[in-house]
């Protein structure tokens, strides 16, 4: 592996593992809080229980999700120095903002876990929610700069020069708004489907069905209006690339040809030498509708852009339909669920429709990695859009592949040990949290 | 604004020299721990630092973030020729901060957690000590940024005798703070003089470092001597240093746990101020002689305003809510741990 692969690979790596943490630690705070809600409006004790095993999932999602944000923020120089020289000061904004939201998420995790039974009960909720406003806010700042990157602002670039710098310009991007918003809708869908599926494994296995069903009642509600909306933020998303990123939109739906009245493809094999896709579901016009709202636009393909500056077709095409496949069928689940539970509330524990959440516990986050994907390997070879190469901006350090193969190590075992750690927390439920009182027939 | 920031960047240092290296004193601590005592020291350091735990090491976030936004090409030339004890310092950032929360997160107690612990505490020592290496490579001039080969360029940048000193010095400071931090936190005596002997030890171990410290720089030609006594900021903050030292040893002899944790964070300052002082503007001097100085290698004049605002408006919010934090956690006392 050279060393342009390896930082990149690394750079890769470390966010595919950050995003997973970040977006629990972002989400689960607020499911925390309505069964927090629930237990103070009503004494019921599953409730407090619910909380209390949630909480301690946020503890150790916040702290896998502050060390490797922190390793991000050193790696962003160590791997990328070049980048970090002239994009820093310009887009360095939503990060100085993004410190202090992170800082008082922490300082606000303290008072909620070590503040029970020591404040008055609303604060002691208030401090809940607040980790979690200030975990959606710091959410939205990151997802601030990388827009930048996707559509760099805020500055005038002259003969390799980066000048007039506006950092507020900078951070309110022509892409900021879509892809932020898109990120915390996923996000809350990610976690919540996971979090469900969890519940439902454990309600189908019979175990502490009480505690179980509290907790996935709550989970899916989140879930469920999180994939409903999340096509329309898609939507956005989409039109603001094709304005802003021809080549990212080219790539993600294979279009090598610039036509009118494009096909929007579902599935498919892209050829790069071929220049065609082959075994794609073609739906007419349908892309050019989406992207432009008219079914005649004209869409720019890959044979107008440079080859230097394309993207890689294939990896972007698939990571797209991944996204979006797994986006529209947690959307058709929360269909179900919602006509399902408005027509008889008992239906909720029918065992196939528990099965279905219990598969689909993983799908929110592949999605989330996939779209990922789409954003960040849609947008090279740049890494600044149009201003800096990626292969431009690496560190000159030889031996990154250690490097690269010793955080793989690190972060394949702490991805064991956390899964690990969650497997004995769900088995501990009955011992630590459920009521003994347990009616069985619910 | 200028000198906000960096009043800021040297405040944010300063805060996790004092509370994250409290922090990772107190692993170290648990480290030179008896196996008996072992657990009693871990259940008063949960106790004790739980709370702000997380908070604690926000200061070095701030830090980093300061300096890629405000001066981004010290920011990368760090990166570039230290990169390989920052890549350790953050290896050993994750494996503390995910052991401790595994450690005491995990719903099953049993054999993972001698796992847990053997990592949290010798990453506890490894991550001050790349952290000073890491402070002293910016001073000592072991940087060379003509270097064209791998070893110079990116192996003797920083693995050096002077820096190798400084690091030690920075793990015995981490100890000797939270050792005295602790005595404050316990209440029966038997704690209180287990960590009482080690607040005496780690601040042997810091006068023995420091001294090693001063050694190499002479034998290795740095004017440290001239840096710390050669201006009246450094040396006055030196001798009040030495003043409170004497203090802190006659309180720390008759038992007395009232000041020390102001006496000892007082030291800490003072010595972080006599070692910073002297460089000032410069933050990074080079093999080359050439220095990186705070005030010629900033960002643009709007960067540095928003990062201004950006920062004061941010500690509105951070300082109250910190503080209570503190005060909060600190109203009931630790009985008979």
């Amino acid at each position: 592996m050279d060393d342009f692969m390896a930082a990149r690979s690394q750079m890769a790596l470390s966010l595919a593992f950050h995003i997973v943490f970040s977006c629990i630690g972002m989400v689960m705070p607020f499911f925390m809080a309505v069964a927090h809600f629930y237990w103070l409006k009503t004494g019921n004790v599953v409730y407090k229980n619910v909380t209390k095993a949630w909480s301690k999932g946020v503890a150790i999602f916040f702290a896998t999700g502050a060390v490797s944000g922190t390793v991000l923020s050193f790696e962003l120089g160590l791997l990328f120095p070049e980048f970090m020289k002239h994009a820093g000061p310009i887009f360095g904004m939503p990060f100085s903002l993004e410190g202090t939201a992170f800082f008082i998420e922490a300082i606000f995790l303290g008072f909620f876990l070590y503040g029970w039974d020591k404040f008055n009960k609303w604060f002691h909720w208030f401090t809940g929610l607040l980790v979690g406003i200030s975990g959606i806010i710091s959410g939205i700042l990151v997802v601030a700069a990388n827009a930048w990157m996707n559509s760099p602002s805020g500055f005038d670039f002259v003969n390799g020069q980066y000048l007039n710098i506006d950092p507020i310009k900078a951070m309110f991007n022509a892409a900021w708004f879509s892809e932020a918003l898109h990120m915390c809708i996923a996000a809350v869908s990610a976690t919540g489907f996971a979090v469900a599926g969890v519940h439902a494994w454990m309600i189908l296995k019979k175990k502490n069905i009480q505690f179980h069903t509290a907790a996935f009642k709550i989970a899916v509600v989140f879930a469920g209006i999180a994939a409903l909306l999340q096509p329309l933020s898609g939507d956005i998303s989409a039109k603001n690339v094709a304005k802003l990123q021809p080549p990212k939109l080219a790539a993600m739906e294979a279009v090598y040809h610039t036509e009118s009245g494009v096909p929007l493809l579902i599935g498919g094999i892209p050829n790069d030498s071929a220049q065609q896709v082959k075994y794609a579901i073609r739906l007419p016009k349908l892309l050019s509708f989406l992207a432009y709202d008219n079914f005649n636009a004209t869409i720019k393909g890959m044979d107008e852009i440079p080859a230097k500056n394309r993207p890689p077709v294939p990896v972007t095409h698939y990571a797209f339909q991944i996204m979006v496949g797994f986006g529209m069928l947690m959307a058709v689940i929360a269909v179900l669920y919602f006509i399902i539970v408005l027509k008889k509330k008992s239906w909720r524990n029918k065992r196939w429709l528990l099965k279905l959440f219990a598969y689909a516990t993983p799908i929110g986050f592949i999605a989330v990695e996939a779209g990922w994907t789409v954003t960040e390997v849609g947008r090279q070879p740049w890494i600044i859009y149009g201003i800096m190469r990626t292969k431009d901006a690496v560190t000159p350090m030889p031996g990154i592949a250690v490097t690269f193969y010793v955080f793989t190590a690190v972060y394949l075992s702490l991805s064991f040990i956390v899964a690990f750690m969650l497997y004995r927390q769900i088995k501990m439920v009955g011992k630590l949290y459920d009521i003994p009182l347990e009616n069985k027939s619910v | 604004m200028l000198y906000v920031v960096i009043a800021f960047l040297w405040m944010s240092i300063w805060l996790y020299l004092l509370f994250g290296g409290a922090d990772f004193g107190a692993g170290i601590l648990e480290l030179f721990t008896r196996e008996q005592n072992k657990g009693r020291t871990r259940r008063t350091m949960y106790r004790a630092i739980g709370p702000i735990w997380e908070a604690n090491h926000m200061w070095l976030i701030i830090a980093i973030v300061i300096l890629f936004v405000g001066f981004p090409v010290i920011y990368s030339e760090m990166s570039v020729y230290l990169h390989i004890p920052l890549m350790i310092m953050l290896l050993g950032i994750i494996a503390r901060g995910t052991a401790f929360s595994f450690r005491h997160y995990d719903a099953v107690v049993d054999d993972m957690q001698i796992l847990y612990n053997r990592i949290f505490t010798w990453s506890s020592l490894i991550t001050p000590l790349f952290l000073g290496i890491i402070a002293g490579s910016s001073v000592s001039g072991t940087i060379d940024t003509q270097a064209t080969d791998f070893v110079h360029a990116y192996i003797f940048s920083w693995l050096d005798w002077f820096n190798v000193a400084i690091g030690l010095f920075t793990v015995a400071i981490c100890a000797f703070l939270a050792a005295v931090f602790l005595v404050g936190e316990v209440k029966n005596d038997k704690d209180r003089r287990r960590f009482t002997i080690k607040a005496r030890s780690a601040n042997i171990f810091a006068i023995i470092f420091g001294t090693l410290v001063f050694i190499i720089a002479w034998l290795e030609k740095i004017p440290l001597t001239k840096w710390i006594f050669g201006n009246a900021i450094s040396l006055t903050a030196i001798i009040t240093a030495l003043l409170s030292l004497v203090l802190l040893w006659y309180l720390l002899l008759k038992g007395k746990t009232k000041i020390l944790r102001l006496l000892a964070g007082f030291q800490v300052t003072m010595i972080l101020l006599a070692i910073t002082y002297p460089h000032f503007p410069n933050i990074v001097l080079l093999r080359d002689g050439s220095t990186l100085s705070l005030l010629d290698n900033h960002g643009d004049k709007k960067t540095i305003q928003s990062l201004a605002v950006a920062l004061l408006g941010g500690s509105i919010f951070i300082l109250p809510a910190l503080f209570y934090l503190m005060y909060s956690f600190k109203k009931p006392l630790l009985e008979n741990e």
